[in-house]
């Protein structure tokens, strides 16, 4: 296993381990015990199995998982950090329907093969974007009849 | 017979309406590298909150079917599976099509799709009142030792690494119990406003499911899919039909195969699939060209893995013990309409139990009619960028996610469980144990509680859960699919993973 992903597994399972650590902790710690009776089980073995994960990738064991090269971290970064805005800010800050509509143009930018210097690819990512919106809207707002936070245009 | 009085309701209009939908949209999502069944389930869930019990199930249970088979047409026409249950087929399916018969391969696939799948759905119509009147025996102890086997079994045989499948199944549980104690009233673990009152199913299986799938979207980089999609000439059906049932080792081998691996928890289509192709060659006299184009091939992988679909529902609709992460998922549809599935599902709610499955008996007609038909759309669908699949997706989570109780907090749970679960993968955890985890959690702290109640009653603890022929037949299911998937491990013969079945698919195309 080369240092990049045996670094990446140490990571990971550490962060599985500490958050098994801190479930552990709070469920043998926290009152009424008996409302604590089955995550007492449950953090015990997941502590264990928690340990035992972070234990083989310090010792460089860890044979499943490829984790994720530079590569794929860099296509990733710009979409996930997109998809995070629109969820935990631009949905509720901008209106469901504004922000998809805007998120769902920004990817097909950032991911579309198309080349960027064609005005008609631009037209098609447009018409693409506008066609989504359409059936968004006639199926949550029109069909299921979902309210969902309309801050600026609809 | 008690599900032929409940024929009639399948064919009302909203009903069938609702069947043809689901069916012909299955197909064209099945045919969609990258939407598997259980995302295609998840997403369509929100959509079903209007609508009646028995039409929300009917819809969620068209697309089940349908994906499975819609899948073979991308894995036929371009070499990519719509779903893992369709690695297999793409080794003699994609070779008939590049030897000018993808039209007989498809109508290969979609016949042994249906006969795999009405025997699967007989399966399930006659196997299901049987194990339900036996499910009646089933005390609290009894209904814990299957909540925990649901999650071992599938964390031990669905994952690359049975520690980090055990773990991902911890994960699940731990999720469960977010939110207030039912017994007690109090707080646990509520670190955030949003899963003050837990951890919603359905947003959670939104993320779960189609988060990851978005996130390996955009791994993929700016690059345009590059499959060829190859024409497909006309082939007179009935010749198909004849081959089919001339074909009938494969049809049988993968229907029987595909049965058998329904009904155990936690083994998926994909493993139905490659069993049944693997079995069909060694048993076949034309064995050597087994992945030179051969029909049986094709007739064993894909009656496998829709026989599959049916016997796959019936821990779910017997002992409320979803056996696959779509069971799960339809778990979740039939808890958002008030139906708990269980044993006495066919006493409280006979119209909605059996009209939801005989819809799939006929939904099995419809999609054999349609995939004929609908085909090239599908493998036109199947050719989507994925910047624009990506962002649909996403945009579909969220909109789904948010209309479940028209919560911020849901949208937020969806999201950070979902990009969670993509790292948690990457490095050989899985979804599916995840998932169960968090279904099964509650039902096996119930009856915990409920058991550890009796027990102080009557005898002691320990010798409640721990001694009786069912206790411990069940506890020997839970320590023998452990230790067996610890000894495959060890012997590296498995590849029950998603990227481990790919990886082998392209290793031996």
């Amino acid at each position: 296993m080369t240092d990049l992903p045996r670094t990446q597994h140490i990571v990971a399972s550490g962060v599985v381990a500490a958050i098994g650590v801190a479930v552990a902790y709070i469920s043998y710690t926290q009152e009424p015990a008996a409302a604590f009776l089955f995550p007492r089980m449950i953090s015990t073995v997941f502590v264990v199995l928690a340990l035992w994960t972070f234990g083989k990738a310090v010792l460089g064991r860890t044979k499943v998982g490829n984790g994720l090269d530079q590569q794929a971290m860099l296509n990733i970064l710009p979409g996930l950090i997109v998809a995070l805005v629109l969820v935990y800010w631009a949905a509720k800050g901008l209106g469901f329907y504004t922000a998809t509509t805007i998120v769902f143009f920004i990817l097909l930018s950032l991911y579309d093969p198309a080349p960027h210097s064609e005005v008609k690819s631009w037209i098609k990512r447009v018409v693409i974007t506008a066609g989504f919106l359409a059936v968004m809207y006639g199926l949550f707002a029109g069909l299921l009849n979902v309210f969902t936070p309309r801050e600026i245009f609809f | 017979m008690e599900f032929l009085a409940y024929f009639g309701d399948v064919f009302a209009p909203i009903n069938f309406g609702l069947l043809l939908l689901g069916t012909i949209g299955g197909l064209i999502l099945g045919a969609t590298p990258g939407l598997s069944p259980t995302m295609a389930v998840a997403l369509l869930i929100p959509f079903t909150f209007r609508l009646e019990p028995a039409q929300g199930l009917i819809l969620l249970g068209a697309a089940y079917t349908s994906t499975v088979a819609g899948g073979a047409v991308s894995a036929i026409l371009l070499k990519i599976p719509g779903a893992p249950a369709n690695i297999a087929t793409t080794l003699d399916g994609h070779t008939m099509a590049q030897k000018g018969q993808g039209a007989r391969a498809l109508q290969l696939s979609f016949l042994a799709s249906a006969v795999g799948g009405v025997f699967g759905v007989l399966l399930l119509i006659f196997l299901t009142p049987v194990l339900a009147k036996w499910a009646l025996a089933f005390g609290p102890s009894h209904l814990f030792w299957l909540a925990i086997l649901g999650v071992t079994v599938i964390g031990s045989l669905d994952s690359s690494s049975v520690v980090k499948g055990l773990l991902s199944g911890c994960i699940g549980l731990w999720l469960a119990t977010i939110g207030f104690d039912d017994i007690m009233g109090a707080q646990r673990f509520i670190f955030h406003s949003s899963v003050s009152g837990g951890i919603n199913v359905i947003p959670a299986l939104i993320g779960l499911f189609a988060i990851p799938q978005v996130i390996t979207m955009f791994a993929k980089g700016r690059v345009s899919l590059d499959a060829e999609v190859l024409t497909v000439e006309k082939h007179p059906i009935r010749d198909a039909f004849r081959e089919v049932f001339r074909r009938s080792r494969a049809l049988s081998i993968g229907t029987i195969t595909g049965s058998v691996i329904g009904l155990i928890p936690g083994v998926g289509g994909q493993i139905a699939g490659l069993v049944a192709y693997d079995q069909s060659k060694k048993m076949s006299p034309e064995r050597e060209k087994f992945g030179t184009g051969h029909s049986e091939g094709v007739i064993a992988a894909e009656s496998a893995n829709n026989a599959m679909v049916g016997p796959s529902l019936v821990p779910l609709l017997t002992l409320s013990i979803p056996g696959s992460p779509t069971a799960a998922v339809l778990l979740g549809g039939l808890l958002i309409h008030g139906i708990f599935p269980g044993s006495d599902l066919f006493d409280n709610n006979p119209d909605v139990a059996w009209t939801f499955i005989n819809s799939m008996l006929i939904g099995q007609i419809l999609m054999c009619i349609f995939g004929l038909y609908v085909a090239g759309l599908a493998a036109k669908v199947a050719q989507v960028p994925n910047a624009v699949m990506a962002a649909i997706v996403l945009g579909l989570a969220v909109f789904g996610s948010y209309s479940v109780q028209n919560s911020m907090g849901d949208v937020y749970v969806m999201m950070a469980l979902g990009t969670g679960m993509y790292f948690l993968e990457r490095f050989g955890f899985s979804a599916a144990p995840l998932v169960l985890g968090l279904i099964l959690g509650p039902i096996a702290e119930a009856n915990f509680i409920q058991g550890s109640m009796i027990a102080n009653a009557t005898s002691n603890v320990g010798q409640y859960f721990f001694t009786g022929p069912l206790n411990v037949g069940l506890i020997a299911i839970v320590v023998a699919s452990v230790a067996y998937s610890i000894w495959m491990e060890l012997r590296s013969r498995r590849y029950t993973t998603k990227d481990d079945a790919v990886r082998k698919e392209e290793a031996l195309s």
